[in-house]
């Protein structure tokens, strides 16, 4: 095999160093791709699952009717729901628990409801600093609902076609 | 007032002292933004910001972990010598600290002006080897150890190849002191009379072997995040790794040093007109850790093999060569004299 003097003529000049000196300064002054977080966040979709919400229909009356049905769905069991007949003999919720550290968010609950009751709202930001305040409850589902009720029934407007 | 320090055995070492202090605060001070920067360049070549949150454009992020490693707590493993473990990275910072003692800041501005400079700089930083090695066997852990013996092979193969490089440096100035060396590369022409010019094959192989004595990407294979971790750093935390850090920092600023002194011309100004001062020498190893900063961004990690290929079969091969190329053209004062110039020296 001849000798290959370009070659060796790039390799004692580290000709490839400084081919990779010079993209790297190109990138250097490239503009940045960072996000600077807490201050400024990136695009969310409408259907981005985040924290829970059980949302109330415009009269004030709960979505939900116990059905179960997301409990049934739910692969990870972090649902559990208890009813009874309330006094005016409609069937609702006494109990509607979501364990937060067990949930996978893969959004089944929210498609097996069909009175769109139990929905995954845009909120990601909901870190806590003990485990148990992760357990939530029908109340803090509610709250939740009413918290965050404006962003879930625009995105729920928004991803309707694609249904 | 001056009869005190300059005759009273209190008063020396009080002056000793102080001069020692007047070049560590500086420097500590300095590294914490030259981490910094590092970050910064990092972060800039991979389109990302970087630090940005701690002070103005993130200035104070390092004092920040400074703070954060300071404050947390030291995780010694049950099987480790403890003396040991804690004695091995004080080596490495005060060895790499200490060095510091010989380096010209600006023309007589140096702290121990002795005549075997050089070979006390090598002396101390061969010495932080035992740092890391007793850090690796310290830990009592599998990749502290084998990370260990990489660093340790690494760094003595290539002190081999940097010490033959400063050979030919020493043999065309005639002295080790580092000001006669910079002396000996004043001239008429500034930047052209500096030793970049007749060494000039010898200034890229300073660079890569300060590159890989420092365990500098692309030669990291001591701390190889993503094969061993972090190295012999493995099983340290708190103050002990924070003292790791700080000694490699100041090993690598150390390595900007050297190469602005040997062959960049220390304190020197590059055109002719303009006054000398240590400014230039700030600039100078500002830049060279700038460059040091690029090659961490853009380059791959060498295999093991690949670096002691490069050591023993490249680079030590060439350094002697030109040691003995220096040696004949200083002696008979070939081209012009560019060789010779011990004349300055001792």
């Amino acid at each position: 095999m001849a000798f290959d003097f370009v070659r060796a003529t790039k390799y004692f000049l580290l000709w490839d160093f400084l081919v990779g000196f010079k993209l790297g300064l190109k990138y250097f002054f490239a503009p940045k791709a960072t996000v600077n977080y807490p201050f400024e966040k990136g695009p969310l979709s409408p259907r981005f699952r985040g924290e829970h919400a059980l949302r109330r229909y415009p009269n004030g009356e709960e979505r939900c009717i116990a059905c179960k049905l997301c409990e049934a769905i739910c692969p990870a069991q972090a649902i559990v729901i208890d009813a009874e007949p309330r006094d005016d003999g409609s069937r609702r919720t006494t109990r509607y628990d979501i364990d937060m550290t067990k949930c996978i968010y893969c959004g089944f609950c929210q498609e097996a409801c069909p009175v769109d009751a139990i929905v995954e709202g845009p909120n990601f930001e909901f870190a806590t600093e003990t485990r148990e305040e992760l357990f939530y409850d029908k109340q803090k589902l509610l709250e939740n609902g009413e918290r965050w009720e404006a962003e879930i029934a625009r995105n729920l407007e928004l991803d309707a076609p694609y249904r | 007032m001056i009869e005190f320090f300059t005759t009273t055995n209190l008063g020396i070492a009080l002056l000793i002292l102080g001069q020692g202090l007047l070049i560590l605060v500086p420097l500590l001070v300095a590294l914490a933004f030259l981490l910094w920067g590092d970050r910064k360049i990092w972060a800039a070549v991979q389109m990302r910001k970087g630090p940005n949150v701690v002070g103005a454009f993130g200035l104070l992020q390092s004092f920040a972990d400074f703070i954060k490693y300071v404050v947390k707590e030291i995780v010694i493993p049950d099987g480790a010598d403890r003396v040991v473990f804690l004695l091995a990275p004080m080596i490495s910072l005060v060895m790499a600290v200490t060095a510091w003692a010989v380096i010209p800041f600006n023309d007589g501005w140096v702290l121990a002006d002795i005549n075997v400079a050089i070979l006390f700089v090598f002396a101390v930083s061969s010495l932080e080897v035992y740092g890391i090695i007793m850090g690796g066997w310290a830990s009592n852990s599998k990749y502290p150890f084998l990370g260990s013996l990489r660093s340790a092979a690494q760094m003595i193969s290539y002190e081999v190849s940097i010490g033959l490089i400063i050979i030919g440096i020493i043999l065309s100035t005639g002295s080790m002191n580092f000001g006669d060396i910079v002396r000996a590369q004043d001239g008429s022409g500034g930047l052209l009379d500096w030793y970049w010019l007749p060494h000039f094959p010898m200034v890229f192989l300073f660079l890569i072997s300060a590159l890989a004595e420092t365990n500098r990407p692309p030669f990291d294979l001591p701390e190889a995040e993503s094969e061993l971790v972090a190295g012999y750093q493995v099983e340290y935390s708190s103050t002990p790794f924070l003292l790791y850090m700080i000694g490699e920092y100041v090993a690598i600023v150390l390595m900007c040093t050297l190469i602005s002194i040997l062959f960049f011309g220390g304190w020197l100004s590059p055109v002719p007109g303009l006054p000398d001062g240590i400014g230039w020498l700030l600039v100078k190893i500002v830049f060279f850790f700038f460059i040091f900063s690029m090659i961490k961004a853009i380059t791959p990690r060498y295999r093991y093999d690949q670096l002691m290929r490069i050591g023993w079969k490249v680079f030590l091969p060439m350094s002697l060569a030109w040691v003995v190329f220096v040696a004949f053209a200083a002696q008979y004062g070939a081209f012009w004299g560019t060789y010779a110039r011990w004349a300055t020296g001792g």
